[in-house]
């Protein structure tokens, strides 16, 4: 492929792109994200190709393998173009099916559909499947239509348009401006507006030239997926948004940092990058504009602490990553001492959008200081488990019970916990708060980066505390006193509340505690650590008090603090529970009341759900 | 030069000071452990914090890396600040409870408790003996190996480096490993013995 030299030579490469795929009368696209790729999407994505090639159709029936479609509970999922058929839970037994029925004839086939929960009707489009039909997929609807390997999926979706627009008809300090006006605020946590830093960074002066933008992809808040879905499911959307700020900042050189642990996501990335140079959209005078940038992947060992931007780039320049004082901003002197900018893969994907449609239009979606959609790992104990895309200012309730189908099992909803280690959870009287940077963080949160953990009644939440606690005492990079030894010793305290050694006092201390770390840790990381021990402490208090003064779990979480018993009235000696117990702690004879042998047992839980009759009485 | 307050004084200092260095310069006392003249600021300690306040806003901030600026005014001993530096102190106790630096300045700032739980790691992590090895003795033999609670001070793969010669200046500098302290006390516990003779010099008004 020649290298593409002018606006006009790119339109022409997208026509004659396009023209290529009007022979297709069908489209099939599989999901390869995360969540499929677990449930063999791959066997089944090789087995179509095979099929439609052998029944001759390759001609006229696309197959493609794409990024994450969202609905990952449901997975593997495949989209049928352009009918817009919805399947789930597809097996590879179905294949031929598929090829025959579906992608010939376009017929749907019923067993295949999502059928609704409450009226159980098959739906045959995937808008209209009430878990995608409330989102706002602004940036995650692409994903279904491009093969992340392929440029060309994304030039058919209009791709690079923005940056044209951006090149040659935007003077870079109106591309800041726009991207202000439109208010995009950075979706890597702090919410900080991204605009003031491009800004910041654009007046900074690169002694020798070189000012860099960088790509935050370390994601590391357990149970997050969605930064790495939207790059490796579409890595040019976010390539595009780092070529405008570039240009817009003055930047000649990017990084995007990942970690070692998405090696699909460095692939694609650099499959991407690879393509992207070959037609000239990265390089010298890009499409003729005189405007010369290229990124490099910088791949890191996975380490929490070094998402932060100054433990990001020491990182990068290959030192230990392990944040620094700031007193002078990365804006001035970052990477390589050069005037850097740092921003969250989600916050660069957005840019092209706000290039696109203006401003005004951007603006529309949104609340007022929080704009545009946010992308969310809804996991935890929830229906649909999946990345779901909606307006800012929708609440808590609307994501978690409309688009996320409520809590399972006829569970009873406790806390929804987001902004991963640095946020809180949040308890089920304030479930209408609007996603929204302020509102968040007035209750004690925080949006983070887009993790949201839903807990149910069996979740025990000074465990939860313990748990955050303890991650990031493995986490913390370990060089300040307060995030250190404060961690250290949190865990301590919450290790004695949960195994029943707890004492009122504690409490005190634990609040204390909390407030100095905040006050004087060096970092993001050490300065919000305790946010999830203070908003459980806050909005569950009783818990606490609980387990300190009745030694009582009420979740039955904390071992120590439960024991189990039959009760010999309910038992009918079916010795269900007997069979299950792993380490033989129950004994008795058949049709007779059976005994559990407190030394023996190791408070599993196993017998509880094994008896059928309710016997097994949890304490 | 800059004009700054520091604890209610109007004062000047050069424009490349940090405000440790000009607190210091008017007499102030601000206490450190991981600051050391003559070696690169890590700012790891945090004992060194003060608050600053900007533009109405006010916040802590560790002195010994914090340029100077015109018009902030700096608090080193504000009911902030001192409740801050003691927990600071209590937590380097009770992860080096014998040291008598961390004694001393658990009497001179009033810490009369430790309320967390003990265990003695033999260093606080201060990082002087890394940066005075690399930066003064040119040796560059230790660095800090592992992350979180288990990061701690080694030698490349735990092994003696050729790199070392033994000049001991990592030993000079290290502000815990020094004779324990000779107070009365049970290991673990707090010392304290010259708490009201050192507390009367560090804060004759008694506040
Ligand atoms: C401990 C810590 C971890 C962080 N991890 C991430 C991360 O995984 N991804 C991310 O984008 N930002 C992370 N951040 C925030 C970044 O430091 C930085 O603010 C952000 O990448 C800036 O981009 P944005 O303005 O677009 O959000 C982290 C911050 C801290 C303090
Ligand atoms: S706050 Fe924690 S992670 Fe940040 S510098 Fe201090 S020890 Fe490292
Ligand atoms: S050995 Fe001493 S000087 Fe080195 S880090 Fe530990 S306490 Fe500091
Ligand atoms: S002396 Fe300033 S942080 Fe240690």
């Amino acid at each position: 492929m020649a290298k593409i030299k002018s606006p006009a030579m790119l339109e022409e490469y997208r026509n004659e792109i396009l023209r290529k795929r009007e022979r297709y009368t069908r489209v099939i696209s599989l999901c390869g994200g995360p969540g499929c790729h677990a449930q063999h999407c791959n066997e089944i994505y090789e087995a179509v190709k095979k099929a439609v090639e052998k029944n001759g159709s390759s001609e006229s029936v696309m197959v493609r393998k794409t990024g994450c479609h969202g609905f990952c509970e449901m997975g593997p999922i495949a989209v049928i173009q352009p009918e817009g058929i919805f399947y789930c839970k597809i097996s590879l037994e179905d294949v031929p099916e598929i090829v025959e029925r579906t992608l010939e004839k376009g017929e749907a086939i019923e067993r295949l559909l999502y059928s609704d929960p409450e009226s159980e009707k098959a739906i045959i489009k995937e808008s209209k499947v009430p878990f995608y039909a409330k989102q706002k997929r602004l940036l995650m609807s692409m994903n279904e239509h491009i093969d992340p390997g392929n440029i060309e999926d994304y030039l058919a979706q209009g791709g690079y348009r923005a940056l044209v627009k951006a090149l040659f008809e935007m003077e870079p300090l109106e591309i800041i401006d726009e991207v202000d006006k439109a208010g995009l605020r950075g979706r890597g946590g702090a919410g900080f507006p991204a605009a003031s830093k491009w800004r910041a960074c654009r007046k900074a002066i690169a002694r020798d030239g070189i000012k860099y933008v960088l790509c935050n992809a370390d994601e590391g808040d357990p149970g997050a997926y969605m930064d790495r879905s939207l790059l490796e499911g579409n890595p040019h959307l976010v390539l595009e948004g780092m070529l405008i700020g570039a240009y817009g900042i003055g930047a000649t050189e990017g990084y995007i940092y990942v970690r070692h642990e998405y090696p699909l996501t460095v692939e694609n990335l650099l499959i991407a990058l690879d393509q992207a140079r070959e037609v000239g959209l990265l390089g010298k005078n890009i499409l003729g504009s005189g405007f010369d940038f290229d990124i490099k992947v910088s791949i890191g060992g996975g380490a929490f602490v070094c998402g932060e931007s100054t433990a990001l780039m020491a990182s990068i320049e290959g030192r230990i990553g392990e944040p620094r004082v700031k007193h002078i901003h990365t804006a001035e002197r970052g990477l390589f001492n050069r005037p850097t900018n740092l921003n969250n893969v989600e916050t660069w994907a957005n840019v092209p959008l706000i290039i696109n449609q203006g401003a005004v239009k951007y603006r529309k979606i949104g609340t007022k200081t929080s704009t545009g959609t946010k992308i969310f790992s809804l996991v935890g104990s929830i229906n649909n488990t999946g990345l779901v895309e909606v307006p800012m200012g929708m609440t808590l309730r609307e994501i978690i019970f409309d688009i996320g189908g409520g809590v399972p099992k006829g569970r009873k909803f406790k806390a929804v916990q987001t902004g991963g280690p640095s946020g809180g959870c949040i308890p089920e009287s304030l479930l209408d708060t609007p996603v929204d940077f302020d509102a968040l963080y007035d209750v004690g949160s925080m949006m983070g980066s887009g993790g949201m953990i839903v807990m149910d009644e069996t979740t025990c939440m000074v465990d939860i505390a313990r748990y955050f606690v303890d991650f990031l005492c493995d986490e913390s990079c370990g060089k300040c006193v307060p995030c250190r030894e404060g961690l250290k010793q949190m865990l301590f305290i919450l290790e004695d509340i949960t195994q029943g050694r707890g004492s009122l006092d504690q409490l005190e201390l634990l609040k204390e505690l909390a407030e100095v770390m905040r006050d004087t840790s060096l970092c993001g990381l050490g300065q919000t650590a305790a946010n999830p021990v203070l908003s459980t402490l806050h909005y569950f208090e009783e818990e606490y008090i609980e387990h300190i003064k009745k030694k009582k779990c009420r979740a039955g979480v904390c071992k120590p603090l439960i024991s189990f018993s039959i009760n010999a009235k309910k038992c009918t000696g079916c010795m269900a529970c007997r069979k299950a117990c792993p380490v033989g702690a129950i004994k008795g004879k058949k049709k007779e009341a059976h005994v559990i042998q407190p030394e023996k047992c190791e408070k599993c839980g196993i017998c509880f759900e094994a008896c059928k009759y309710g016997a097994v009485v949890r304490k | 030069m800059v004009k700054l307050i520091i604890d209610s004084q109007s004062v000047e200092a050069e424009e490349t000071w940090t405000v440790l260095e000009a607190a210091r310069y008017y007499g102030i006392d601000i206490p450190t452990l991981c600051y050391y003249e003559g070696l690169s600021p890590t700012s790891s300690c945090r004992l060194c914090v003060v608050e600053v306040i900007r533009g109405g806003r006010s916040r802590l901030t560790a002195s010994c890396s914090m340029p100077v600026q015109e018009g902030i005014e700096v608090r080193t001993n504000s009911e902030r600040v001192r409740k801050a530096r003691k927990v600071i102190i209590e937590l380097l106790l009770a992860s080096c409870p014998n040291s008598r630096t961390l004694q001393c300045l658990a009497s001179k700032y009033g810490v009369t408790k430790i309320r967390f739980k003990p265990e003695d790691r033999g260093c606080i992590l201060c990082g002087l003996c890394v940066r005075m090895c690399e930066e003064q003795m040119q040796a560059g033999a230790i660095g800090f190996v592992y992350r979180g609670v288990d990061r701690e001070v080694a030698m490349p793969f735990h092994t003696r480096h050729e790199a070392c010669r033994e000049c001991g200046a990592c030993q000079f500098i290290c502000p815990v490993c020094e004779m324990p302290c000779q107070g009365p006390m049970q290991p673990g516990q707090l010392c304290n013995a010259c708490l009201d003779a050192v507390q009367l010099e560090a804060f004759p008004s008694k506040d």
